[in-house]
């Protein structure tokens, strides 16, 4: 197997493995919508860290993370329903995105990379940074495994019963904003939240339990990066939507299975 | 406060946009008694149980709290998405370690063989008794119950005061009860406090159900039912449809199959 494509698959595996659970909530939570907003303003982020000259993933985390904390506010005193927010914040952070890359960094960068991922060019570093995020936000998923599940079923509850809602909250808001800068280099910024929601969705008509979701999405989504790349490699394909598209067969497949809750 | 005393809110306000939603309401809560909170639709009920919950912020008064105060609390609606597989069980268990034996309180509470049955798939009485469940899991010394019996059929709403009314006498826990259905809480009730953004009326549901502002809040309502005995008036008469404020037919609530065999004969 050539170097380019190990990297590939091992970068990719790293954001399907976190993207099971983080997906799992996604769903749960009816979060696309918010994963959608923080992952087009990813784009930004890569501007302003070509401007300063700053690491990019450092850059796009950071300013998908204040893009999170500004919904978070934005949230608590809500005068628009938060649809209307998140599709202003998503479609305008787009569109300054666009402007500002081809405005300050003309023909440095490769817009379609980011826009639909570039997982054939992750070298070393990128992998070292990837499974570092990966398995960290992993960590503080398991961490914080039992209070996020509960402000799920329940935040009144959760709150009455001790658990400190809005900062649970707020952490999942920016695990997410950290996947979504590695997420980007795999599928682009466009394609960030089929990689979260797709495989969660397929996985759950094959379990019984939150957890068992979080775990098999997991696996699927190392599936479809694994049958993306595959052909992406031998038909050409752009890489990032042929994972796409393996883990939307794979959600096609699990529907012919009847539901179950 | 004295060492019974739970809760004790003095003169609590709350105001949005401008608009109070509660105004001057003062509330104690004792161990071992039960108190009910009743009054029209966006009379503040829900309102002044979130503020004594902690869940809002209050904008006037104050609301004091025994120390380490263990509230249980079954909040009014749980609407779970389809998507999140839960069993019963694990439901249960999401509340944090039980402080007390889980077989025996899925035993009181009747709900021992749905251990392993989806949230989703619960009917509204059986909803009713996992959350019953999981807030006496935490040992409470304070239970919370907001409309406990949304959703529940006629014979199922007596039996949940009864057992209610049963849990505060083995365990000696304060209650604060909010309901619409007059007659079936008074029974048991040991204070009734009638509110419409303000308390209008308080004390034992004898003294309360004679009271004007009582009547004058409830009562249309009142008039539906045989004499002015309404904490007798257990099995005399039940609704197959909800009153609004001013006692029309609510849209919706008319008409429910496990009520219609009881009807006005029972």
């Amino acid at each position: 197997m050539p170097d380019f494509l190990l990297n590939a698959l091992l970068g990719g595996i790293a954001v399907a493995l976190v993207a099971g659970p983080l997906g799992s909530f996604a769903v749960w939570r009816r979060m696309a919508y918010f994963g959608d907003t923080l992952a087009h303003s990813a784009l930004l982020g890569i501007t302003f860290g070509l401007l300063l000259g700053v690491n990019l993933n450092l850059a796009v985390a950071v300013g998908c993370l204040l893009l999170a904390l500004i919904l978070v506010a934005m949230q608590n005193n809500r005068f628009l329903a938060t649809d209307t927010l998140l599709g202003i914040l998503s479609h305008s952070t787009l569109a300054l995105g666009l402007v500002c890359v081809s405005l300050f960094s003309g023909t440095r960068i490769d817009l379609l990379a980011y826009l639909f991922g570039d997982i054939l060019s992750v070298n070393i570093g990128d992998l070292i940074t990837i499974w570092l995020i990966s398995l960290g936000v992993i960590g503080a998923l398991i961490w914080l495994w039992r209070p996020l599940l509960s402000i799920t079923v329940h935040e009144e509850l959760a709150q009455v019963e001790g658990i400190p809602v809005n900062k649970v909250r707020t952490a999942l808001m920016l695990l997410m904003a950290l996947v979504i800068a590695i997420a980007m280099k795999v599928v682009g910024v466009l394609l960030i939240t089929a990689l979260l929601i797709i495989p969660a969705a397929a996985s759950r008509r094959l379990t019984h339990t939150p957890e068992a979701m979080a775990i098999v999405a997991s696996v699927l989504g190392t599936a479809a990066v694994g049958l993306g790349l595959c052909a992406s490699y031998f038909w050409d394909s752009p890489a990032g939507p042929s994972i796409v598209l393996a883990a939307t067969l794979l959600f096609i497949l699990t529907l012919t299975k009847k539901q179950v809750l | 406060m004295n060492d019974a005393t739970l809760i004790r809110a003095h003169g609590v306000g709350v105001i949005r946009n401008g608009r109070h939603l509660l105004k001057n309401a003062d509330l104690t809560l004792d161990a071992g008694k039960i108190v009910t909170l009743i009054g029209p639709n966006g009379a503040g009920k829900t309102t002044l149980v979130r503020s004594v919950l902690g869940l809002i912020k209050i904008d006037e008064g104050k609301i004091e709290c025994a120390p380490e105060l263990r509230i249980g609390y079954m909040p009014q609606k749980l609407h779970l998405d389809a998507s999140l597989p839960l069993n019963v069980e694990r439901f249960l268990l999401l509340g944090g370690p039980a402080r007390v034996n889980l077989t025996e309180i899925q035993q009181l509470t009747g709900i021992e063989k749905l251990s392993k049955t989806p949230m989703q798939l619960l009917s509204g009485g059986e909803t009713q008794r996992v959350l019953l469940a999981r807030a006496l899991l935490r040992d409470p010394q304070l239970l919370v119950l907001d409309e406990p019996v949304q959703g529940v059929d006629v014979s199922g709403q007596s039996a949940l005061y009864a057992l209610i009314n049963d849990i505060r006498k083995a365990r000696n826990c304060g209650v604060l009860l909010v309901s619409h259905d007059l007659h079936l809480v008074m029974a048991t009730t040991d204070t009734v406090i009638c509110l419409n953004q303000h308390v209008c009326c308080h004390g034992h549901p004898d003294k309360v159900t004679n009271d004007p502002a009582y009547l004058a809040l409830f009562g249309a309502g009142l008039a539906e039912t045989p004499g002015a005995k309404p904490q007798v008036a257990l099995y005399q008469h039940h609704h197959d449809h909800q009153h609004d404020a001013h006692g029309n037919v609510v849209k919706g609530t008319v008409g429910c199959s496990d009520s219609c065999e009881h009807n006005h004969h029972a």
